[in-house]
């Protein structure tokens, strides 16, 4: 604060200067007055720039520790920060900053879920199994107790004018990370036409492009369980093409490496699976909207590793190597009064599997309770779900979902008569409530009859929470 | 005979012809960019309008048929300012049409033309449904629809150069009837300056700001989040203090929280159109806003 005095006693000594100069003549007078209105014209231009750049740092430095101090109330108690905080505008966002201080203005989209469950399953998890289906290690319903959901990780930005990516990074409650979508779409092709390559979820079939955590219910219908071995991805390649037509009308076709189930890892050059979908849909009135689709996917497997029961009882390990073909039919219809969802709606779903299996079985394949046996097999199974959710009022949700599968009358060749059994029809009713307070968070009970064999029902008792943070989600249809 | 062969070849022609007159065709998110692209374009644009103004704006889905016309629109008008962030993003992206992205002349956000306010001093979730570039609603002020209008045309008559000079002419006469109905509008709604009101959700910002009206507190504890029973107590024991005259909320909001407060507080609950479509007599961007003025007026004796 030293520059107004530094002002004033520059301006008193000129002036002092003034008197001193009484002889002089005139024009020295006037080339003396213009000297000094010069030197004050410079003093004041310097003040104000000085005062300028002061301001300008006062400014900075309050911005900076009102971050800080947004940054510190945010990590101790984001929730318990109400209390009110002048609204003082703030800068645009977009407005450009200076140069090198953008290091990380290109930083992506980052957005994380968080997810937990309590689960109580009355029967074993570790011996999940549907009758007449070799189940792939991941189907089920998880383990039993308290346990951290699938936690992930999404990054996503466009890449340059041609490309945008997004990468998405799993936690299991296992501590084991994954990679569970990481891939590339080009973005500027036109004509309808939206390639995509990496790793993703399969656009086959209705649920299986969305994230679990998008997902009505806690776990997966029992014909994802059966025929995808939970959820399709693969590591290949997408084209979509949406025809130029007022109806929704939308046709894709993928490759992959064939690595997912119902393939397996063959270590092969070349496609190990493809698949082909089309999609439909368009909207009745404000209030009614649909979707329905085809899809049918071809793979192969090599010593793909399954478990089920065989007809001593013993929970043993299968090994198949062969063909599968698996066709689904999906549709969806919401309902919103005059498409405004926020209040009540409802939405009903539904997905129909056909699959067929040939190749070859191997019974007991890691040897556990004699000698691994390998015979022939094929077989045609099917099975599907119906659900409806129906938000009551804001908030609260309930749901009701029905699933049946039929494993058909499988040729298990040599190894029938230590693993074909009478036909059962494997079914489940579940039930759930979710309260969901903001768009970000949400809260879900969730109870389900599990007719897994023949007199073994599994109670299953879900409580679940899935909290989404950072970059604002898609609502997808 | 030659009957038949004649309309064949009448058809066949205006086959050929049909895209050489091809209308811009103009994907509105929302119903006031729709009307407003109407109102400039004339019988020269195909305007399809993605919402009602009975949705609630933030909460609407990438649905099927959002997809397909976005395929084949020239020019997206969105409001911006996040309003669409939830849907738009992932419609563009499915629809393959690298016109319409965002950066491209064919994609236009109104919400940049006009000076957002309440931008938020805290971007943190636990301020609720916050929008960091402002209150996105900037429809309720006929100043900022002048603003975006002269935008729009800019747009349209740049991605349609052939229709540009039709365009430039409506909306000259567009923009002369507006300047007069806004004034008109203004001198209606003097004996509103002043007045204390409620809001249901921070949507009529730009409104009352134009009217010099007063918000003494909205039923929303925080934006997006529904009023709780101990919020709308807190509303009423504040109305002691400082009494609104009436409760205002948008059309497509339920009338449950504004009713409730009404009652208690015995103002009335007032629906506003919100936008082109809120009610019967919001037909159009100048019976909007005179049913707006109307419906206030009429809640204010």
């Amino acid at each position: 604060m030293l520059r107004i005095p530094f002002a004033r006693a520059a301006l008193a000594s000129a002036l002092v200067v003034a008197p001193v100069a009484h002889a002089a003549s005139d024009a020295e007078l006037s080339q003396l007055h213009d000297e000094i209105s010069a030197l004050r014209q410079s003093y004041e231009a310097r003040i104000e720039a000085l005062e300028a750049r002061v301001k300008a740092a006062e400014a900075a430095a309050e911005r900076a520790s009102e971050a800080q101090k947004a940054n510190n109330a945010a990590a101790v108690s984001p929730a318990g920060n109400a209390a009110a905080v002048p609204p003082l505008a703030t800068a645009p966002p977009s407005a450009p900053s200076a140069p090198g201080s953008a290091a990380n203005a290109f930083n992506p989209a980052i957005s994380a879920v968080l997810e937990g469950v309590y689960s109580n399953l009355s029967q074993d998890p570790k011996r999940y199994s549907l009758a007449g289906f070799g189940l792939a290690e991941d189907a089920g319903p998880g383990r039993r107790g308290l346990s951290l959901g699938e936690s992930e990780i999404t990054l996503a930005a466009n890449v340059d004018p041609l490309f945008a990516g997004s990468l998405t990074i799993a936690y299991t409650p296992e501590n084991t990370v994954s990679v569970e979508e990481a891939y590339g779409i080009a973005t500027s092709v036109g004509n309808g036409i939206v390639p995509k390559f990496g790793r993703f979820f399969s656009g086959i079939g209705y649920l299986n492009e969305q994230h679990q955590h998008a997902w009505d219910f806690y776990d997966a219908p029992l014909a994802y369980q059966a025929f995808l071995g939970g959820q399709y991805g693969t590591d290949g390649a997408q084209v979509k093409w949406l025809a130029p037509t007022d109806q929704f009308l939308e046709f894709g076709a993928e490759i992959g490496n064939g690595d997912s189930f119902p393939g397996s890892a063959r270590n092969r050059n070349g496609v190990g699976a493809f698949d082909v979908f089309a999609h439909t849909g368009g909207d009745i009135g404000s209030s009614h909207s649909w979707r329905a689709g085809l899809s049918y996917l071809d793979t192969r497997a090599g010593d793909r590793d399954t478990t089920q029961f065989d007809t001593s009882g013993n929970f043993v390990d299968t090994r198949f190597t062969g063909k599968s073909r698996l066709a689904i039919a999906d549709f969806v219809w919401k309902y919103a009064p005059n498409g405004n969802a926020i209040d009540t709606n409802f939405k009903l779903q539904g997905e129909y599997f056909w699959s067929r299996a040939r190749g070859d079985l191997t019974y007991d394949a890691d040897g556990s309770f004699g000698l691994p046996q390998t015979a022939t097999y094929g077989a045609v199974q099917n099975g599907g779900y119906v659900q409806g959710v129906w938000q009551f009022r804001p908030m609260w949700r309930a749901g009701l979902r029905y699933d049946r599968l039929n494993p058909g009358n499988p040729d298990y060749g040599a190894n029938a008569p230590l693993l074909a059994m009478p036909g059962f029809y494997p079914q489940r009713y579940t039930f759930m409530v979710d309260w969901t307070p903001s768009e970000f968070s949400r809260f879900r009970v969730q109870y389900a009859r599990n007719d897994i064999r023949p007199d073994v029902t599994d109670n299953e008792w879900f409580l679940q929470y899935i909290l989404t943070l950072g970059a604002h989600g898609a609502h997808k249809f | 005979m030659h009957a038949f062969f004649k309309t064949l070849v009448v058809l066949a022609a205006a086959a050929v012809a049909t895209p050489a007159v091809a209308n811009l065709a103009v994907f509105a998110t929302v119903p006031e960019w729709g009307a407003l692209a109407q109102e400039l374009g004339g019988d020269k644009v195909d305007v399809y309008t993605a919402t009602n103004a009975l949705q609630d704006p933030h909460h609407v889905e990438a649905k099927p048929s959002l997809i397909a016309k976005a395929r084949k629109a020239d020019l997206v008008v969105a409001t911006g300012a996040e309003l669409e962030i939830g849907w738009l993003p992932l419609v563009l992206q499915q629809a393959g049409n690298p016109k319409v992205q965002p950066g491209q002349p064919g994609y236009f956000e109104a919400a940049s033309f006009v000076t957002t306010i309440e931008r938020p001093a805290r971007i943190d979730r636990a301020e609720g449904d916050v929008h960091p570039q402002g209150n996105p609603h900037i429809q309720t002020d006929p100043r900022n629809i002048a603003r975006v209008a002269a935008a729009l045309v800019q747009r349209m008559a740049e991605l349609d150069p052939a229709d540009a000079a039709a365009f430039r002419a409506r909306y000259a006469s567009f923009d002369a009837a507006w300047q007069a109905s806004t004034a008109r509008w203004e001198k209606q709604a003097a004996p509103l300056r002043g007045m204390p009101v409620l809001v249901q959700h921070k949507a009529f910002s730009y409104l009352l700001a134009w009217l010099g009206m007063k918000e003494t507190g909205a039923l929303e504890p925080k934006p997006g989040v529904e009023p709780t029973a101990a919020s709308l107590s807190e509303i009423l024991a504040q109305q002691q203090r400082v009494p609104a005259k009436m409760v205002i909320r948008a059309a497509y909001q339920s009338d449950r929280a504004s009713q409730w407060i009404a009652e208690r507080a015995h103002i009335p609950a007032v629906a506003l159109p919100f936008t082109v479509g809120g009610d019967p007599r919001a037909r159009d961007l100048t019976s909007y806003f005179d049913d707006t003025i109307a419906r206030l007026l009429g809640a204010a004796q």
